[in-house]
């Protein structure tokens, strides 16, 4: 029953979590030499599926075919051994060991670590990828691109017959980007396969030979590349037809802001301790805005300094025309300015609260230590939020930890909504999640912009930008080095602007 | 979007009921304190006899099984309040406690040995509300220097109270000199024991009232939200407004109030301290409450009524142990252990997962049938 | 050109940055030899005589043992406060069984009694390697429930101390073993060669053994990405369940060799051999440099960690504080004071790192 040239198949696997079905007879075949997309919005099955080939999770059903025979994968280290690679979406690495034991842990033979000998390969091996580290330095000593880095060389060396690399891109530049694609090609030429699982629609087109589409736990389809327009992607994951994306930009923005009122929130030479050099800002009145620039750009370190996330050291502060000091997120709340952190599952959530306690939180610690909310009145909070933003969730006792990706973002929005800030500050909110929500929460900032908010808008994104903001910021290095308003409004303008090109 | 919630609540059938019984936190915590009733009944019809007797001072009190062990669980109940406030909001455990009970009853002890037994009722009073107050001011401070320890410097909680457990009780020793002290007023000795006219023994009161307490400082504080939220992600809960180094220290204060209401009663249950047993191993029951009542010692979510009837089936498990003449009174740990082991196994996350993987594949079975129904 | 220009960035980097292990052990080292000379320098005495160093390891051969178990179960993220109660049971235990040989009851010897201790260990390091590693049991609830087992086991066997008279065994606990070159000359002018017990020697082949498990050993660094981030290390293809399991299986071991090198010295048995001997083992550990959150630990960092513990111990009886209050005040203060460089330290390590 195996496809010709097949090295993996996968036919009608299933598996089930408490009061979910994660995947339902899902099949998958992976061809000799060919990177193959793995999509589909967030709770789609794509982790899941992953993680079922790969035995962390155990197989509710279905069948596993590795170059033509049935396996039965019971651990990760099962899989190392049967061939398959894994570098997964977060950082599967222990900072405390150094490089090199990152990288030949697990798959050494025989009871003793020879460290010269791993400290040797892997130092080599890191040379003939450009990765600038040494194989003795501490891993949690470095940078997260690295570390990626790092997780990918491990999974390079390994000699596998699978490559899974489960949004491996997150965290890198473009520079490392590409640096990764060209490994991709040249393990494909070697008759590696290839599962690769991102968000990003055009390093799919960039790279891949083949897509196959999830969604809702189910089998949407398998395509060659040529065959599926980007449009008709989306559409795939999506279920249904898709032009949302086209209605989000309407032209009647940025009439009604008054550029020459008080400014709803200004600084002045304002100065932070994470390495970005002093900026002024100022934002008024039902004005979008957005912060752009590469990843270590200090486009969130910006946005940190001005909601009191981290220390800040210097610079003159005005709301509403007042000088006032915001020293800690609570001050910068009390002045009416919210902020939704980039990295949701550290800074955002808190797992094991309920739906409803994360939602009031905020409001609730606004409110004082002394003042709870009467339980009536935060079910009456959670429910209005629950359901202007679409949240699904079982009840709102369902800890927010169970949520997927999307929904959780949605509780998070959900949150500083309440609060009723003057300025909302997001952080990269589109990250991680599906085209869906995406779309919702870019129509939300709109709207809660006509409704005369102020709203800075960050995304890895430029498309999204685009569509949202009608002023960009752009900082390279620490620094703010232009603002691009109107017409400047560009794919092109932008990144000539963020790689610092005379234009 | 399809977003047809269904508002509608199903009626519960049976056994889901069943199940949600099972489930609730209070459930296992309860279930043991009613097996060990029930065993107790069974091998001794007469063990939850209450009586009224005279005792030795010639009141008329209750007494019997029952009453000592309420009487005798009132520090380990007390503890628990704190200690799972601390674990809550600081992911760890306070070891020091035991020693810091002798810290507080030492502190007590040093103002009521000065006094002459002769003194008024009125001056008398006066100089207990005294003694008190310094003694939850020492014992409240040395909570904060946990709590910095824990907060400021990020140390874990075992670690830093490491430090008190080992030097505590030398300290206790040092602040009276280490003298052997024993207190002849017999009014100092009613918050231990019974105050005349009263058949039910103090300590079981000021329980009580410290139970109340906390429910109040519950109800009108959001120190159940800030420390959940604090226990679960410090980070979010700062970017939300909170600060948790406040609530972490603040936890480890209450704490150290806690600590110094059960050094009040332990030292006056005898009149006399002796630094080096006092409150020994109370750290361990109290952690132990805490865990008995399946609250997650690595922070978070909190249930004080679960640890609270934490802390009464160990006193209960104590006590029923004690009955068996037999029983060597210093092999009782040993006894002890494979009880608490027992009861840990069933109560944990383990065997509720068991329960649940077995729901799951019941689930799985059917789905997969149906699935094969549709597509026959 | 990019391989060069990579090669020199990393070796410029490399003299920078100091794993945490090792910048832990550093200030370990120092803080004990400036401890030490201070006290050979300012308080003379005994301190200058090489035999008063090989008394404190003759004291603590068993502390040490017990000290490195703890460190490797630490390593891995657990505690384990079973130890020092495992220490006195297994001093009982033996102390009964060589007794009985004695008075002819059974048949018996030194080697047999070595067996129970080693049994005992093992048993207390299996059973509950099952419950923290395969159950998923908090380690502290297991040991401590492992600390009340063994507290009445012990009182079970024997209420009372129990003196060992035993021939063979009492001339192998009076072996000393002489160091040679080393030694002092008393006021007769008589040349004693200093000597350690012979359970140092023990003490110091299990430090040697554990070292070269952690440093070299596959078994070894798996101990450090379990305690690093486990979830990690099971995405990494290490089986974290039986690592976990084998660390509480070895550091069960140590306590049943520790506690069998506590009978050695004591040549008896009590129910209150031993007392808090976990906390000493955990001090030890920390100052040594171990992070309870895991991951972080060496075994020379440990020897250090009892070595500094116990001469502040020496330290201050020979200042002539002998209130019994002093020993674990000091106790406590050091332990302060080491807990707090460690943290201001590793924080400025982060922050320089961001």
């Amino acid at each position: 029953m195996t496809t010709d040239g097949a090295i993996l198949e996968m036919r009608g696997i299933c598996k089930f979590f408490p009061g979910v079905r994660a995947l339902e007879n899902v099949d998958f075949t992976l061809r000799e030499g060919e990177i193959h997309a793995l999509m589909g919005e967030n709770g789609a099955g794509k982790s899941t599926l992953i993680k079922v080939l790969t035995g962390v999770y155990p197989k509710d059903g279905g069948e596993v075919w590795l170059a033509g025979k049935p396996v039965h994968i019971k651990s990760p280290q099962d899989a190392q051994n049967k061939g398959i690679a894994t570098v997964y979406q977060e950082i599967t690495l222990c900072p405390n060991l150094t490089v090199a034991e990152n990288m030949y842990i697990g798959r050494t033979k025989g009871p003793l670590t020879n460290w010269v000998k791993i400290n040797h390969d892997a130092n080599r091996l890191l040379d003939e990828l450009g990765i600038p580290v040494s194989a003795t330095e501490q891993l949690g000593n470095c940078s997260i691109a690295i570390q990626q880095m790092v997780a990918i060389a491990r999974a390079v060396d390994m000699d596998c017959k699978v490559l899974i690399l489960d949004e491996p891109t997150s965290s890198l530049d473009e520079q490392e980007v590409q640096k990764l694609f060209n490994l991709m090609r040249d393990l494909k030429a070697k008759g590696v396969g290839i599962i690769f699982v991102t968000h990003f629609l055009e390093q799919v087109y960039e790279v891949c030979d083949r897509i196959t589409v999830l969604r809702d736990g189910k089998l949407v389809g398998e395509y060659i590349i040529e065959d599926l327009p980007r449009v008709q992607l989306v559409s795939k994951m999506l279920g249904k037809d898709f032009d949302d994306m086209a209605d989000i930009k309407n032209g009647s923005e940025a009439e009604n802001i008054d550029l020459n009122g008080t400014p709803v929130y200004q600084a002045i030479n304002l100065t932070g301790t994470t390495g970005i050099k002093p900026f002024d800002f100022e934002i008024h009145q039902g004005e979008v805005n957005g912060f752009t620039g590469l990843l270590g750009s200090g486009r969130s370190e910006s946005v940190r300094a001005i909601f009191g996330a981290d220390r800040v050291v210097g610079g003159k502060v005005f709301v509403d025309g007042k000088p006032v000091k915001i020293r800690k997120p609570l001050d910068a709340m009390r002045y009416g300015i919210s902020y939704l952190p980039e990295d949701r599952k550290l800074d955002g959530i808190v797992g094991d609260l309920s739906v409803r306690d994360n939602i009031i939180l905020a409001l609730q610690v606004m409110k004082g230590f002394f003042k709870p909310f009467s339980k009536a009145q935060a079910e009456k909070f959670a429910d209005e939020y629950i359901k202007l933003l679409n949240i699904k969730t079982a009840s709102q006792d369902t800890p927010i930890k169970s949520l997927s990706g999307g929904n959780q973002q949605k509780v998070i929005l959900a949150r500083w909504l309440l609060a009723n800030p003057q300025y909302l500050i997001l952080d990269e909110p589109t990250r991680g999640i599906d085209v869906g929500t995406k779309v919702e929460i870019q129509k939300l900032v709109l709207k809660l912009a006509a409704e005369g908010k102020s709203v800075t808008f960050i995304s890895s994104e430029i498309d999204e930008m685009i569509r949202t903001c009608s002023r960009l910021v752009v900082m390279r290095d620490g620094k703010v080095v232009g603002e691009l308003k109107g017409d400047d409004l560009n794919q092109n303008k932008i990144m000539a602007t963020i790689a610092g090109g005379e234009s | 979007m399809t977003s047809n919630v269904p508002t509608f609540k199903p009626r519960l059938t049976g056994k889901e009921v069943a199940e949600k019984i099972f489930r609730n936190q209070l459930f296992f915590p309860i279930a043991a304190l009613f097996l060990l009733v029930i065993f107790n009944l069974i091998t001794d019809p007469g063990f939850f006899k209450v009586t009224l007797e005279p005792n030795s001072a010639g009141n008329l009190v209750l007494s019997g099984n029952l009453i000592t062990m309420i009487d005798y669980a009132s520090e380990l109940v007390i503890l628990a309040i704190g200690m799972t406030l601390v674990t809550s909001a600081s992911g760890g455990q306070d070891i020091s406690v035991g020693a810091t009970i002798a810290i507080a009853g030492s502190t007590v002890l040093r103002i009521v040995k000065t006094q002459s037994p002769n003194i008024s009722n009125g001056k008398f009073a006066g100089m207990i509300i005294a003694s008190f107050l310094l003694c939850v001011l020492v014992s409240a401070l040395f909570g904060a220097f946990n709590g910095a320890l824990v907060a400021f410097f990020k140390i874990q909680p075992m670690v830093a109270t490491l430090i008190l457990f080992t030097a505590g009780r030398s300290i206790a020793a040092w602040i009276n000199n280490n003298d052997n002290i024993s207190i002849n007023d017999k009014r100092f000795s009613y918050f231990g024991n019974f105050i005349p006219g009263i058949a039910v023994p103090t300590p079981v009161f000021i329980t009580i009232l410290c139970l109340i307490v906390i429910a109040i400082v519950l109800k009108v504080t959001n120190l159940r939200l800030y420390s959940q939220a604090v226990g679960i992600n410090a980070s979010s809960s700062r970017l939300n407004g909170i600060n948790p180094k406040m609530i972490k220290l603040l936890t480890f204060v209450i704490l150290g109030v806690c600590v110094a209401v059960c050094g009040f009663i332990k030292v006056s249950r005898t009149s006399s301290i002796t630094y080096s047993v006092i409150a020994n191993n109370i750290e361990m029951d109290a952690i132990l409450a805490v865990a008995l009542g399946g609250n997650n010692l690595g922070g978070g979510k909190f249930n004080l009524t679960s640890s609270v009837i934490g802390a009464y089936v160990i006193q209960f498990l104590t006590t029923t142990l004690y009955k068996f003449k037999e029983i060597d009174s210093s092999s009782i740990s040993a006894y002890k252990a494979a009880v608490v082991i027992l009861l840990i196994i069933i109560s944990s996350p383990f065997v509720r997962k068991f329960f649940e993987d077995r729901k799951n594949r019941r689930e799985a079975a059917k789905a997969e049938a149906l699935a094969g129904k549709e597509s026959a | 050109m990019s391989v060069n220009s990579n090669a020199l960035e990393r070796r410029l980097k490399k003299r920078a940055s100091l794993t945490d292990t090792n910048l832990l052990l550093i200030i370990t080292i120092i803080v004990f030899i400036v401890m030490y000379l201070c006290a050979v320098v300012f308080l003379k005495k005994g301190f200058t005589k090489p035999q008063m160093f090989f008394n404190i390891l003759n004291e603590n051969a068993s502390l040490l043992v017990l000290s490195c178990g703890m460190t490797l179960v630490m390593i891995t993220g657990g505690i384990d406060i079973s130890v020092g109660q495992v220490t006195c049971l297994v001093c009982m235990a033996c102390a009964v069984h060589l007794q009985k040989v004695n008075d002819g009851v059974i048949n018996g010897s030194v080697f047999t009694s070595l067996l129970i201790a080693i049994a005992i260990g093992l048993a207390f390091g299996i059973v509950q390697g099952f419950l923290v590693a395969y159950m998923e049991f908090q380690p502290f609830i297991v040991t401590l429930a492992g600390l009340f087992f063994a507290k009445g086991m012990t009182t079970i066997v024997c209420s009372d101390r129990v003196p060992v008279t035993y021939e063979p065994f009492v001339k192998l606990a009076r072996t000393e073993v002489t160091i040679p070159f080393l030694g002092s000359v008393n006021k007769k002018g008589i040349y004693i060669p200093a000597y350690v017990e012979i359970g140092v020697i023990v003490a110091i082949v299990v430090v040697i053994l554990l070292f070269c498990l952690l440093k070299w050993t596959k078994l070894g660094r798996n101990f450090y990405a379990v305690g690093g981030n486990n979830q990690s290390a099971n995405m990494l293809g290490i089986n974290v369940k039986l690592t976990k399991f084998l660390a509480h299986v070895l550091c069960g071991l140590c306590a049943g060799i520790g506690g069998y090198l506590f009978f050695l010295h004591a040549c008896s048995g009590s129910p209150l051999h031993a007392q808090g001997a976990e906390m000493n083992a955990i001090a030890s550990s920390i100052i040594g440099g171990t992070l309870l959150s895991g991951g972080v630990g060496n075994i020379v960092g440990t020897l250090f960690g009892v070595l500094s513990l116990s001469t502040i111990k020496n330290i201050v009886t020979s200042l002539g504080l002998e209130d019994a209050w002093w020993t674990n005040i000091t106790v406590g203060v050091m332990l302060c004071i080491f807990l707090l460089v460690q943290s201001v330290i590793l924080a400025r390590k982060n922050k320089n790192k961001k």
